[in-house]
This record gives C-alpha cells, structure tokens and sequence, in this order.
C-alpha cells in the first residue's frame, strides 16, 4: 500500500482577479522505503506542490480546489491544525535547499535537532542533549560533542544542511520532503548529502521525495521520477525507465541538455524558449509553444496523463508516433 | 581541539564583541555618568541668566562660552544630556514593550490583523518622514515610530525560513512565537534600537529646533542649537558645542549598534 497518494492535487495563487493555477491535478504516489524525484525547471510547481501537501502554504492568497493527499490513511489536505502538527516532525518531515536560512540563527545546533522530539515526546534538556549527539553522530557530523554547543553560522553549508537532516529525522518519520537539498551545496559535499539520504532510507525505511532539477541527482538516487512541467506532471515512470526511454518530448530534452552527457567541443543542447508565466499558460498542452514535435493539434486538445507502458505514463498525444519513429 | 567545522568559540561573552561595540559603550557610558552626576558636575546653574556675562568666547571663566543671556553653556550640555538621554531612552523602550507585545499577539496569527497592519505600515512609510513625525508627535507623543518599526520587524520575521521549517516539524504556534520569532526579533530589535536611538535624539533635536518639542528655557541641546542660531556668526560657541555634543553622542551609539550588528551577523 502507497504511504503517500495524492490525486488530482490542483494549487491556485489569488492574483488581482482572479485565481492562477499554480499546480494542475497533479496525481502520484509514494511508497514506503521509495525514493521518488520530484524533477522540473524552476517555477514549475514542484515546491508549491510539496508544501500545498504539508499544508506549509496558508493564508487567504493560496487554496486547494481539488484533490487530496491521503498519508497513512488521513487526507492531508483535510486534516486539522492540531491533528497536522502532530504528525509534522513526527510522521512527515521536510528539509529545505538554503539551510543557513533554514535554521534558527539565534538557538544552537543541539537545542534545533533535539527540538522536535523535546516538542512531540516530551524529552528533557538532559535526554534531548544525548539524544541530539546522537543524531548528529549519526548524520556524519565530526565531533558531535562540540557541535552540539555551536550555532549555524558556526558550521559549513553542508553541515548545516547535516544537521537540519538529523532535526528533521529526530522522531523517525515515515516520509521526508527533500526540497533541493543539495542545490545550495558544492559538488562533492552534494553527493555526500545524497548518500546520507540514501542511508537513512536504508537504515529505517523512510520515503522521501526529492525535488530536484538536476537529472543527474535523480540518476544517482531514485527509484521513481515525476517530471513536472508548467504545473503538471507530464510524465512518470521508473528511474530507469525515464533515464533510459522517456517518452516525453520535455524529458527527452531535459536529458539530452544534461552537460555530462554532451562530447567536449560540441554545442550544448537547450530546450528553446521559457517557461510560460503563470496566468499565462497557452491552451492544450503547455509546452508546446517549446516542443520541437508539436502539431496544431497540441494548441487545441487538452493532455491528460496515460498508461504507456507498465509503471509509466505520460502526458503528450504524440507519444505512440514519437515512440515508433525513434 | 577545534574541529573542522567549527569556526570560533560558541560563547556569546564580552570578550567576544569588536572594539567598535566596546569603543561606543565606553562613550555611551560616559554620557550616562555625565546625565547621572549632571548636579555635581556642571559648574554652573544651567538656566541661571548673567546679563553681566553674555556671549563669553570660550576657554574664559566659562570652558564653553556663554550664550545670549549669560548662561554657561558647558553647564546646559550636561543638563541637557538627561533630557536628550531620555528621548533616546524613550525611543528604545517603546518598540520592545510595545512592538514585541502587540507584534507577538497579532504577528503570528496572520489573517485579517497581519493585513491591516502591513497596510497600515505602507500608509507610514509612505508619508514624507518629517511631515508624519511632525504629525505624530503633535497628536499623540513621541515613541510611536519606533513601534511601527519593530513590529514591522515581528512582521518579516515570522515569514523568514527558519520559522516556516520550524512549522513544518510541526511546533506549536506558543513555540514558534516565543522560541523562534521573539529571539530573533528582539536581537535585531537591540541593534536597531541602539541605531534609532541616535534618529530618536537627532529628532528630538530637530524638533526642539523646529520649536515643536523641548521648550526654553530647558537646556537641551538642539534647541541650543536652535538659539545659537543667530549668533552664528559672532558668537559660534552657543551652537557649536551642543552640536558636538550629539554627534559625539549618535557617533556612540552607532558604534554599539554597529558592533552588535556584526557580533550577532545582523545585516540591514
């Protein structure tokens, strides 16, 4: 059974008039112990899709026409304030790209990473002292006794995202929200955090969804992949599945502009044009102002996401033809 | 032994605070002991005329001078030091008492209150500075403004990373406003506070030297200024000195707050 399922999830932002639809029924699924990537370019619904899920977006400016998000059972989105706080922190955890924002300035390392359990399971200053070495032993942090007593701008970037880790996965939750965690990181400290990742799903089962644009961090780390484009989700299938035959012509230009893909000396292949602004969006399917196979047909007929293939799916009316002429 | 990733000790002491916050200290330290032992110290009675001795060049029986009406004008500065003292004072305490409890009450919950604030905030900020003081101070008193800056400060705050991170752990809203927002609000609050309170004694400076606030004859030193005016010319002293007075006075507390600022990694 999914840990996680969520179903015609739709997002709209109040602009002056009326209501942008930030993100468009989108559906997936997450099950337990499952790495799914969350992958798109900036500002195509990816966050906003994963806090409208934790209900971190609120106030009058955001709401939730559609869908639901259904975590062990409970709809998310129709939870209350009281019954989501206990299962923020505890069953449902998210860390964030920027951790030098992310973590309070002003209290120390060991004080955020105990927190939540001195919040949800009622430690004392003692234990949640203990405990918090603990954590942070466990995220690879070099002498966690030392540590415990620092303050943010005390550490490096990577171990300041370490320690947001550790805070996030202090009560053992069942799902963690990864919003670009390495984004803000250098290279080789990235892959070190993916591998952290990649332990604690191993060591205690947690899912997680990785948001990302990096096609490369998805190689190395999922197991499943959503790409979203303008607010949908245009295609879905395994990791190697989409790596190895995607069938959308957005994931194929994302591939292909990858840079370690491209021979030293050749140009580097782009997909044309940008992203539409929100409120802005072109009928029917919305790349194909952008889409190199697009037909006039793709202007008027909406797309909707359909089986193409066992575990895969995909959100373009030209798929089969593409398919074959490959 | 310290570890890679640490980078200095994490105690917060005095020991740790750039010369620049110890330098402005000293020099605001200074003002407050001349404030406190302004009876003893100031050699003459600051409002007590001489029509014997008017516009008296310095560095005479009177180290500063006298002004128009013989008063000393070494005694008006450090009579006038409480009073400029004060409307600093002043300025500092409102936006903690004030700021932090209306800020904290209505700040976090959001909603219809956050609105009207913030709209309330643009009206102000949008109001040539001068013209809204002036308007301020005439109906309702000094201090207001200070509140409208602090609690603009709970108002960022309580959409900054960390506290949206600390609800996504699932805090209660008691331990997000008390723990997360009101530390870090009061923190930059004290920076803030130490730099306002040189625009609190400037202002009240200027008002008095607009004729709007400290009335004569109370020593006070914009309003020196104010008086010393006319005589600019002839009889520099009268406002030269206050003058000096409260750039040495703004120059103290800048340099406090400017230490605080970099101890604590506060930017503006």
């Amino acid at each position: 059974m999914a840990l996680l399922e969520v179903r015609d999830l739709s997002v709209e932002f109040a602009s002056r008039a009326r209501w942008l639809c930030a993100v468009e029924r989108v559906s997936f699924t997450v099950a337990e112990g499952e790495v799914m990537g969350l992958v798109g370019e900036s500002g195509s619904g990816k966050t906003v899709t994963c806090r409208a899920i934790l209900r971190l977006l609120d106030g009058p400016k955001v709401r939730t026409p559609s869908g639901e998000a259904r975590f062990e059972g409970n709809d998310l989105l129709r939870l209350s304030a009281r019954a989501l706080r206990a299962l923020h922190g505890r069953r449902i955890a998210m860390i964030f790209q920027n951790p030098s924002s992310y973590l309070d300035p002003l209290m120390t390392i060991g004080r955020q990473v105990a927190e939540p359990l001195v919040h949800h399971e009622g430690l004392r200053p003692r234990e949640a002292r203990t405990r918090a070495i603990e954590l942070l032993h466990q995220v690879g942090i070099p002498d966690p006794r030392h540590t415990v007593d620092a303050y943010p701008h005390q550490l490096s970037g990577g171990m300041r995202q370490r320690a947001m880790i550790a805070a996030a996965v202090a009560c053992e939750p069942r799902l963690l929200v990864a919003d670009e965690p390495t984004t803000a990181l250098d290279v080789t400290v990235q892959a070190q955090i993916l591998r952290l990742l990649l332990e604690l799903r191993d060591r205690t089962g947690l899912a997680i969804i990785l948001i990302t644009h990096a096609l490369g961090v998805v190689a190395a780390t999922c197991d499943s992949v959503a790409v979203m484009y303008a607010g949908r989700i245009m295609e879905r299938a395994s990791k190697r599945e989409l790596i190895r035959q995607p069938k959308h012509p957005y994931t194929m230009g994302l591939i292909r502009s990858q840079p370690d893909l491209v021979v030293a000396g050749e140009e580097l292949p782009s997909i044309e044009g940008q992203l539409p602004a929100l409120g802005q969006l072109p009928g029917g399917c919305p790349f194909h102002p952008r889409c190199p196979h697009a037909l006039p047909a793709c202007r008027r007929q909406d797309v909707e996401l359909e089986p193409a293939g066992a575990d895969h799916r995909v959100a373009c009316i030209r798929w089969r033809e593409l398919e074959a002429a490959a | 032994m310290a570890t890679a990733g640490i980078a200095a000790s994490p105690r917060v002491g005095f020991e740790t605070l750039p010369a620049s916050a110890l330098a402005g200290g000293a020099i605001c330290l200074f003002w407050l002991a001349v404030a406190l032992a302004a009876p003893w110290v100031a050699p003459y009675d600051p409002i007590a005329q001489d029509l014997n001795a008017t516009l008296l060049p310095p560095f005479g029986a009177h180290l500063l001078g006298t002004d128009n009406f013989g008063r000393d004008i070494l005694s008006r500065i450090i009579w006038g030091t409480r009073i400029d003292l004060q409307m600093g004072a002043f300025g500092v305490l409102f936006p903690f008492v004030i700021g932090t409890t209306i800020g904290a009450a209505s700040g976090y919950a959001g909603g219809l209150v956050d609105t009207l604030l913030m709209r309330l905030l643009d009206v102000t900020m949008s109001f040539p500075f001068f013209v809204l003081i002036i308007a301020i101070v005439a109906t309702l008193g000094p201090g207001l403004i200070s509140f409208y800056i602090a609690l603009a400060q709970f108002l960022v705050i309580k959409h900054a990373d960390f506290v949206l991170a600390a609800r996504s752990l699932g805090y209660s809203h008691a331990r997000i406003a008390l723990r997360h927002i009101l530390p870090n609000a009061i923190m930059p609050a004290v920076v803030f506070s130490m730099s306002d309170a040189v625009i609190d004694i400037l202002l009240g400076s200027s008002l008095s030297y607009l004729g709007l606030g400290i009335q004569p004859p109370t020593a006070e030193w914009g309003l020196m200024i104010a008086e010393g005016q006319g005589f600019i010319a002839s009889a520099w002293w009268i406002a030269f000195f206050p003058g000096l007075a409260i750039v040495l006075l703004a120059t103290g507390f800048s340099l406090l707050a400017d230490g605080f600022a970099e101890r604590f990694g506060i930017r503006d």
